[in-house]
């Protein structure tokens, strides 16, 4: 075999790799496209008139009744029969996502707290009952927690979207892995300096933990808000509707003279806070992600 | 291993109080119930009730519909792992090339994170629906016959969409940090010894990929019995007839809309021993098997 001068070789090498990220880039456009593309129609969707989408006229441009739509939505709802507001749904889904993300770090920098940082009897005991819940995820005991919570006479309210889900097995073992790693030498400086437990909490530990709070907090709003089953089962007390349940409650059997324009606008404004919260935090919504469920 | 510790017995108690009474108000007390209840039938008044032993679950578990849902939950479950672990592994390989604007396509495939199941549902519903759909048209148009509200195959191909295309970027996620893991010089021997691009992936890259994959299998197929209750209960409530019902789907029904408690809590107890059983697996195997 000739052999090809190094010139020659250096050009092909250049050409096909060129070739490969060619290739690279358009798997990646395809699969973003895929992604996007149903949000695309969904804006598009919520930019016309009922009867444009009702006719089945799916125009794939933005139409000239956004601004009526997003109105209706906000102000008023859709849907035939029950209209509610999205501006109030989505204040119950910001309440009830912020508190349960809010209650799960608390509770749980505490217990991991008592388990890191202190000799205690039953500690262990205390870990793995808390550890073993990650096996019982709320779906699995949906019916009777929900009997659970009519004994309580807690269905119909905000402590009974929040209290319930509040408890995180996941949280406490990450705040305990990090714990873990903070040195001895921060304990006998804080006994030597006269700082008693709480306040080591709260002068060293919570500022310690700043990143991993906010990173955790990331993944558990959009836990919080995109529960379904839970508040679907708990609340039909209309004013106390989630925006994710009442969206699909304004779609009903799904009929095509739906107010598709309203829904789809109402689709959007649902998703913004969640996406706009990964979008605006990606690198602690990454780091959560993945360090909570390792 | 931590040294020093802080003294005291009431604080850590204190500290630790609102965790566990959540947890056993919340968690063990309703399990508890659950596996109580499914020893237990109610008359048809719901006046009294009788200790049953195993009945309920002999019920449940020769109950042809239920088989039925187990069935379809176990196919549901694998088309939806393995459709959310193939596309995330294949984009997740090419978003970790050198090449320009890789953060700008990570950024974007990385954001459906954040839409909830039952709103993948919708914006999916709003693409194949029979007559005001884009594809569901369409496809009426050329002859197919597009009803995913009449054809129960077409109704399970939706739901199986829906619920992967929202749990891609879960595992995109993942999959990038994985590959991101991999030491440089690994793959630079491999390609100095003559390994091809498709060679070096399928010998170097995918077994030590192979942890990341094990448990991401995992949490796909909790996620698919469980998490999909949103899709399945916006998109086709389970129908046409029972050709969407899974399991979970199931247990809503028959406690919420048919009240039948012993069976419900039965088919619960069943579902905890699953959902328990892929927990121990993937805490065994992570840590072991799977290993390079």
């Amino acid at each position: 075999m000739a052999t090809l001068p190094a010139e020659v070789l250096a050009r092909r090498s250049a050409r096909r790799r060129r070739r490969e990220a060619i290739v690279t880039h358009v798997c990646l456009i395809i699969g973003v496209l895929i992604f996007a593309f149903p949000i695309y129609l969904a804006v598009i969707g919520s930019t016309h008139s009922a009867s444009t989408i009702g006719r089945g006229d799916v125009p794939l441009l933005p139409g000239p009744d956004a601004v009526a739509n997003y109105a209706q939505a906000w102000g008023t709802g859709g849907g035939r029969f029950m209209g509610v507001p999205a501006g109030g749904m989505l204040i119950n889904s910001l309440v009830m996502a912020t508190l349960i993300a809010a209650g799960k770090i608390a509770i749980s920098l505490t217990s991991a707290y008592a388990i890191a940082f202190f000799r205690f009897p039953l500690r262990m005991v205390f870990f793995w009952l808390i550890f073993i819940t990650l096996m019982l995820p709320v779906e699995v005991r949906i019916i009777p927690t929900f009997q659970v919570m009519v004994s309580l006479g807690m269905t119909n309210s905000m402590q009974g979207l929040v209290v319930p889900l509040i408890a995180s097995a996941t949280a406490t073992l990450l705040f305990r892995q990090f714990f873990l790693t903070i040195p001895d030498e921060y304990v006998e400086a804080a006994k030597i300096d006269g700082a008693g437990p709480l306040r080591f909490f709260v002068d060293i530990l919570l500022p310690l933990s700043r990143t991993n709070i906010a990173a955790l907090f990331v993944i558990l709003f959009i836990y919080g808000w995109n529960q379904y089953l839970w508040p679907l089962l708990i609340v039909n007390d209309r004013s106390l509707e989630t925006i994710v349940v009442g969206l699909t409650k304004m779609i009903g059997s799904g009929d095509s003279q739906n107010e598709w324009n309203v829904i789809m606008a109402t689709a959007m404004l649902a998703m913004l806070p969640p996406v706009g919260v990964v979008l605006l935090m990606q690198r602690w919504f990454v780091k959560g992600l993945t360090e909570t469920e390792k | 291993m931590r040294r020093t510790f802080f003294r005291g017995v009431g604080l850590p108690y204190l500290l630790l109080a609102p965790q566990l009474l959540v947890t056993a108000v919340f968690f063990f007390w309703p399990a508890g119930q659950a596996v109580y209840q499914s020893f237990l039938r109610e008359d048809a008044f719901g006046l009294s009730s009788e200790f049953v032993g195993l009945e309920n679950f002999i019920d449940v578990l020769s109950d042809r519909d239920w088989r039925g849902a187990a069935a379809r939950t176990a196919f549901f479950s694998i088309s939806v792992a393995a459709l959310a672990l193939s596309a995330a592994l294949f984009l997740a390989v090419q978003a970790d090339k050198h090449i320009r604007g890789a953060g700008a396509y990570r950024t974007l495939l990385i954001w459906p994170y954040a839409v909830a199941p039952a709103i993948a549902a919708v914006l999916w519903l709003f693409m194949v629906h029979p007559s005001i759909g884009l594809f569901g048209r369409a496809l009426n148009a050329m002859g197919v016959p597009w009803d995913y509200k009449l054809n129960g195959d077409q109704a399970m191909l939706v739901v199986i969409l829906a619920s992967a295309w929202k749990q891609v970027s879960y595992n995109f996620i993942f999959f990038l940090a994985g590959l991101q893991g991999i030491p440089r010089p690994v793959l630079e021997a491999a390609a100095i010894d003559g390994a091809g691009p498709v060679r070096r992936f399928w010998t170097v890259v995918f077994p030590l990929l192979s942890p990341t994959a094990f448990f991401l299998l995992v949490v796909n197929l909790v996620y698919a019995c469980f998490d999909t209750f949103g899709v399945i209960h916006a998109l086709t409530q389970g129908g046409p007839g029972k050709s969407t019902e899974t399991l979970i789907y199931r247990v809503y029904t028959d406690g919420v809309t048919n009240l039948n408690l012993g069976s419900s809590a039965a088919q619960s107890v069943i579902l905890m021993i699953l959902v328990i059983g892929l927990t121990v697996v993937q805490f065994r195997f992570v840590e072991r098997k799977v290993h390079y």
